[in-house]
């Protein structure tokens, strides 16, 4: 089926059971690449760690069924219409005119830019649900723009802080060629440097069966030379660090974008009626629920959450109360936005793939305030200067 | 007596760890009787013999089991999740002596006070069904807000008070007619709750948001709410769940969950008079009898810690089965 289609079929559902008896109606806008190359059925079935597994708008659509109860309780209703954009330009006009036609928040699942020029063409709150990148929290961030999806450096922190824990100080860190394993690259730096370990060597790979070029591309001789305690491999494709867990010279793991990973979800945590949450996305979609998953459910929650603060509204409200509404991802403990760039501060998984093995910040970490922001720009660092 | 916390890393140390408790308390037994503490991770229910403080067996029973209540005749009655039944135990003889259906994934449950009817909360349906214990059938099923977990049934058998833990809600249900007649906002993740001995009041604990809510029954609106503070402990790792009243309303005891205490309440006060600590995720708590022991269950230690309820002081932490999660007391 057309994924438009689709999503404009589950926008029309949501519109259902919540259209009556409404005091006021919270209007949303999801806005998604289309085409998005990143939904080709043939990298869908890869399923890569950290890659979404389908569209933004099935979580979406979960937490909104979901939240039916609390909001008919308080006599309020949000209604979700999908949107797609094939540029920064049409991301533009889409959310200009989404607003116009009354959308209090807009919920994006773009590209960097394309999500900068849409949270730029309006003044209502955006909620940023599939763009990791750190620069959308620091340099490029924006006062109404809120990020779920947790940031690069997030992850790399959660990483990090693993490998402390377990005393592994030692990396070799193996990078892709694409700009993006460049900027990611500099973010496991950060982290490795934040949280005291060394790197060891830092080499580039190449996908490539070349025997002119077999040092960059053959895992046995990437591996060799140095001696370490991780290899960290950082691959935004992930063809070939699904190929790297076992084929290392020394009997190593694998970090990074495979082996273990850090994500905001897995379908296997087991904590804080999380297998609840994971069985109603996987019965009402027909796929296991990812991390990219996760963070529309969790838009889906948070506008529930501030139609049910305010249930009459105005969107003033709604926008006050997205700020300063705390809320609820099934990860035990109580989530909220970073007042300093927007970010939803979380717990993060570290995952084989097949189980959830670990969580991050690791026990016995320490935080002046909250042990939530070691993961991520604290706020001393001042990485985002549009914000208070 | 000194506190010893153990958390031994097989079945072998286990045991050694019970046998030796076994030995420490010979003679200085308080208590008689039986704790019966269920597992979500062990298909078998551990008993723990109350003189001696320690583990003297298991029941086998059903899979992943929650909710353990006893039933007006006396049996242990556990909700086991992954089976979707009840299992009915008799304590005389320590044996299974029948399953009732409790429909979908089963969490938490209540009887009615003649004991006809099972009320349960189906966590993966966000539904409360009404089940005739007699012979499981379900009687009526009522949907709720998702996640539904606690259920207490008020005195005169009139009114069901369900928590949906994603709602954040305690929806009100008139059994007669069983319909939702109120829908009452309470804290975030509403969990477990008690009601005061006069029936007046329904405290509530709110994972999400280290507080009680208190209920008037009456005018079914949240008249108050106790936040709890723990030295040392941010407010995010103070996660209520279980509860329970003594008997003459005055004290309250409920688990705070990852903060790993569990804080005494003066229940007209409204304010914690004592906070102990106890294992890790401290989950469900139970009184017995005399009142004199409060029997903690820490979901992430594997243990029960049995606390002496006039000094506030933990007496001993017990190693039972994986991920414990409630106990009933048998004398």
């Amino acid at each position: 089926m057309n994924r438009t289609a689709r999503c404009a079929a589950s926008a029309l559902l949501a519109l259902g059971p919540v259209a009556f008896a409404a005091a006021a109606t919270l209007k949303a806008t999801l806005l998604v690449p289309d085409p998005d190359a990143r939904m080709d059925r043939s990298r869908l079935e890869r399923h890569y760690l950290g890659h979404p597994g389908g569209p933004a708008g099935d979580g979406l659509q979960v937490a909104l069924e979901e939240g039916q109860f609390e909001l008919q309780a308080v006599d309020a209703a949000v209604e979700l219409e999908t949107k797609t954009a094939d540029s920064a330009a049409a991301a533009r006009s889409a959310a200009q005119a989404a607003e116009k036609a009354g959308a209090a928040v807009l919920v994006t699942d773009l590209p960097a830019d394309w999500t900068l020029a849409a949270a730029d063409a309006v003044k209502v709150p955006v909620l940023n649900v599939g763009e990791a990148a750190d620069r959308l929290r620091e340099q490029d961030c924006r006062s109404q723009l809120f990020h779920i999806l947790p940031s690069e450096r997030m992850r790399a922190d959660a990483l990090a802080q693993t490998l402390v824990s377990r005393k592994w100080t030692k990396v070799l860190l193996l990078v892709g060629p694409s700009p993006q394993d460049q900027l990611r690259a500099a973010a496991a730096q950060a982290s490795l440097k934040r949280y005291g370990l060394q790197v060891v060597a830092s080499k580039s790979f190449k996908l490539s069966g070349d025997p002119r070029e077999r040092d960059l591309a053959n895992p046995l001789l990437l591996t060799a030379g140095s001696t370490y305690d991780a290899v960290w491999v950082v691959d935004s494709d992930g063809e070939f660090a699904r190929g790297l867990p076992y084929r290392t010279v020394l009997p190593r793991p694998v970090v990074g974008d495979a082996g273990l990973v850090a994500l905001a979800w897995h379908a296997q945590f087991e904590r804080y009626g999380a297998p609840q949450v994971s069985r109603r996305f996987a019965k009402a979609v027909g796929r296991p629920m990812t991390a990219n998953d996760w963070a529309a459910w969790m838009a889906g929650k948070a506008l529930v959450a501030v139609a049910t603060a305010a249930p009459k509204g105005p969107a003033a409200a709604w926008a006050k109360a997205l700020g300063a509404t705390p809320l609820d991802g099934s990860k035990g403990t109580s989530l909220s936005f970073r007042p300093w760039d927007g970010q939803l501060r979380q717990t993060l998984l570290l995952t084989d793939g097949q189980g959830v093995i670990s969580q991050a910040p690791v026990e016995g970490l320490l935080h002046p305030s909250n042990v939530l922001d070691t993961l991520g720009a604290d706020a001393p660092e001042k990485k985002c200067k549009t914000m208070p | 007596m000194s506190t010893t916390r153990k958390r031994p890393a097989s079945r072998a140390v286990r045991l050694a760890a019970a046998m030796l408790g076994g030995l420490c308390l010979a003679g200085a037994a308080l208590g008689q009787g039986t704790a019966y503490v269920s597992s979500e991770k062990d298909p078998a229910i551990t008993l723990i013999d109350l003189g001696t403080l320690t583990v003297k067996g298991t029941i086998a029973t059903c899979k992943r089991g929650r909710h353990i209540q006893l039933t007006a005749q006396g049996q242990i009655m556990l909700a086991c999740t992954e089976s979707n039944a009840a299992d009915v135990i008799d304590p005389a003889t320590g044996k299974s002596v029948r399953r009732i259906p409790l429909g979908d994934e089963p969490e938490a449950f209540d009887l009615s006070p003649d004991g006809r009817t099972i009320y349960v909360s189906n966590e993966d349906e966000g539904a409360v069904s009404f089940i005739d214990s007699a012979n499981g059938k379900v009687l009526k099923t009522i949907k709720v807000g998702q996640e539904p977990e606690g259920v207490k049934v008020s005195a005169d058998g009139g009114t069901l008070y369900v928590t949906s833990e994603v709602a954040s809600l305690v929806h009100v249900i008139d059994v007669a007619s069983a319909k939702v007649v109120k829908n009452v906002k309470v804290g975030k993740r509403p969990r477990r709750m008690a009601f005061t001995p006069d029936g007046k009041e329904l405290w509530v604990s709110n994972e999400l948001d280290a507080s009680v809510s208190i209920i008037d029954t009456a005018t079914r609106a949240v008249t108050g709410t106790l936040k709890f503070q723990v030295k040392g402990a941010r407010s995010e790792d103070i996660t209520p769940v279980g509860i329970q009243m003594s008997r003459d309303g005055k004290r309250a005891f409920v688990a705070l969950g990852r903060a790993n205490h569990v804080a005494f309440v003066d229940v007209p006060q409204r304010k914690v008079t004592d906070l102990v600590l106890v294992g890790k995720r401290a989950w469900n708590v139970t009184l017995d009898k005399a009142e004199a022991r409060l029997y903690v269950v820490n979901g992430l230690s594997d243990d029960v810690t049995v606390v002496d309820v006039a000094a506030a002081k933990p007496i001993k932490s017990i190693p039972v089965g994986r991920v414990p999660y409630g106990l009933v007391v048998v004398e």
